[in-house]
């Protein structure tokens, strides 16, 4: 059971990092899995009044505050024309409407989990994170770091031009996946992002050049099988490593595919 | 500590703990509608409005609300009337218990889309779980309200 001794809505950055470099506070973001922990929290720190709350978007980027919902992500017109809705697909099958209209992008981030849809696309997105106090950081290099004190303040993602696709397996729609696999092409460079193995999303870059002669059927299979022979999988109530390892070739090559539109 | 938020059309105020739950604030407020179901973030029967979003209320601390426009199934009697006769029509409540929150997120849905396709109606309603009428009578039902309605728009009924 989660209990907390005691709520402060922050009134700046400065002062929710200050509370939040005492170990038995916590940052509230959806609270979704929080309220599922067991544990005693002294203050919870809300962000919400904050103004992170917005999609900017800018020349060049779209900055995604750390409180946006994920129906704010889903919802969001010019984010998903410039990913062809990868970011869209990535959070539809996360539980409900409901759900999504409090889950926050900073705790999905910020918590690093392994079953998070949203790490699994913004990886292949080449997002940035910017904390409070450690600046902007590459996702993929967050992905791999322990949590720490800091405060995920936004996610900026560049608006370069990019192929990209979303897919995912779950036994049952708002099921937690079985595996969640986001790919990409920025200049000309495909990479994988796969997530759920149950462990996070790493991604996986096409080093060999095996799209580099044009995507079909063969080249795109060939990719997957290259995607899973680079990761390492695991074994839970949803699917054995083995099985996970046979659909991630699957669904790298129907992303592929399906970045490229390729029927 | 103290909490004001506004609760279907009133002011409140009232004194919370710091991690009291929406939905414990709102049916300790006589707001019987929110039913506690999986507490888990699944089921979709707490549901209720937070300045007219849906929202999972087993999940929202109360703290939270403060200021904010709070709406439960009890504060939107005639628009959950209406549409309630024709899910009652389909036989689409057995048991009943998931019904206040499964006409919370409908009612939503309407508002953000009046002409929803099938598809999209189950997507919508995706975070509504129902353990005994199923989902066709539901799905009958919103099918009939919304042909309802149109006709109603038309001057047909």
């Amino acid at each position: 059971m989660l209990t907390i001794r005691q709520y402060v809505r922050a009134e700046s950055l400065e002062q929710a990092y200050e509370l939040n470099q005492k170990k038995a506070n916590l940052i509230l973001g959806g609270m979704h899995w929080m309220k599922m922990t067991t544990r005693s929290v002294d203050t919870a720190i809300d962000l919400s009044g904050l103004g992170l709350d917005t999609i900017v978007e800018t020349d060049h980027t779209f900055e995604i505050g750390c409180m946006v919902t994920l129906r704010q992500l889903e919802q969001h017109p010019a984010l998903n024309a410039w990913c062809s809705h990868a970011v869209a697909d990535a959070v539809k099958d996360i539980v409900g409407v409901q759900f999504r209209n409090t889950a926050t992008v900073g705790g999905s981030i910020f918590g690093r989990y392994g079953f998070s849809d949203v790490l699994t696309v913004f990886l292949a997105l080449n997002a940035r994170v910017v904390c409070h106090h450690a600046g902007e950081i590459p996702l993929e290099q967050y992905a791999q770091m322990p949590a720490d004190r800091d405060i995920l303040v936004k996610l900026v993602v560049d608006k370069r031009p990019m192929q990209v696709s979303y897919q995912a397996m779950r036994h049952a729609r708002t099921d937690f996946p079985i595996l969640t696999c986001a790919v990409s092409c920025v200049d000309g460079v495909w990479q994988a992002s796969v997530g759920a193995r149950p462990h996070k999303a790493a991604l996986v870059r096409d080093q060999e050049g095996l799209l580099c002669g044009g995507v079909d059927e063969t080249s795109a299979a060939r990719f997957g099988d290259y995607v899973a022979g680079q990761l390492n999988f695991g074994s839970n109530m949803r699917g054995s490593a083995a099985y996970r390892s046979q659909i991630c070739g699957v669904l790298v090559q129907r992303a592929v595919l399906a970045a490229c539109e390729v029927k | 500590m103290e909490l004001k938020f506004e609760l279907n059309g009133k002011k409140i105020a009232t004194v919370v703990e710091a991690d009291s739950l929406l939905l414990d604030v709102l049916r300790s407020l006589g707001c019987a509608s929110v039913k506690r179901g999986c507490e888990s973030s699944n089921c979709g029967l707490c549901t209720v409005f937070v300045d007219d979003k849906p929202v999972l209320s087993c999940s929202v601390l109360a703290a939270r609300v403060a200021g904010r426009k709070v709406t439960t199934l009890e504060g939107l009697q005639e628009e959950a009337a209406d549409f309630g006769a024709f899910i009652a029509d389909q036989g689409a409540e057995q048991c009943g218990f998931c019904n206040p929150g499964l006409m919370m997120n409908a009612i939503a849905m309407f508002r953000e889309n009046p002409h929803p396709s099938e598809e999209e109606i189950l997507s919508y309603l995706s975070g509504n779980l129902c353990r005994c009428s199923g989902y066709e009578g539901q799905l009958r039902g919103i099918q009939s309200y919304l042909a309802f309605k149109d006709a109603q728009k038309k001057g047909e009924v």
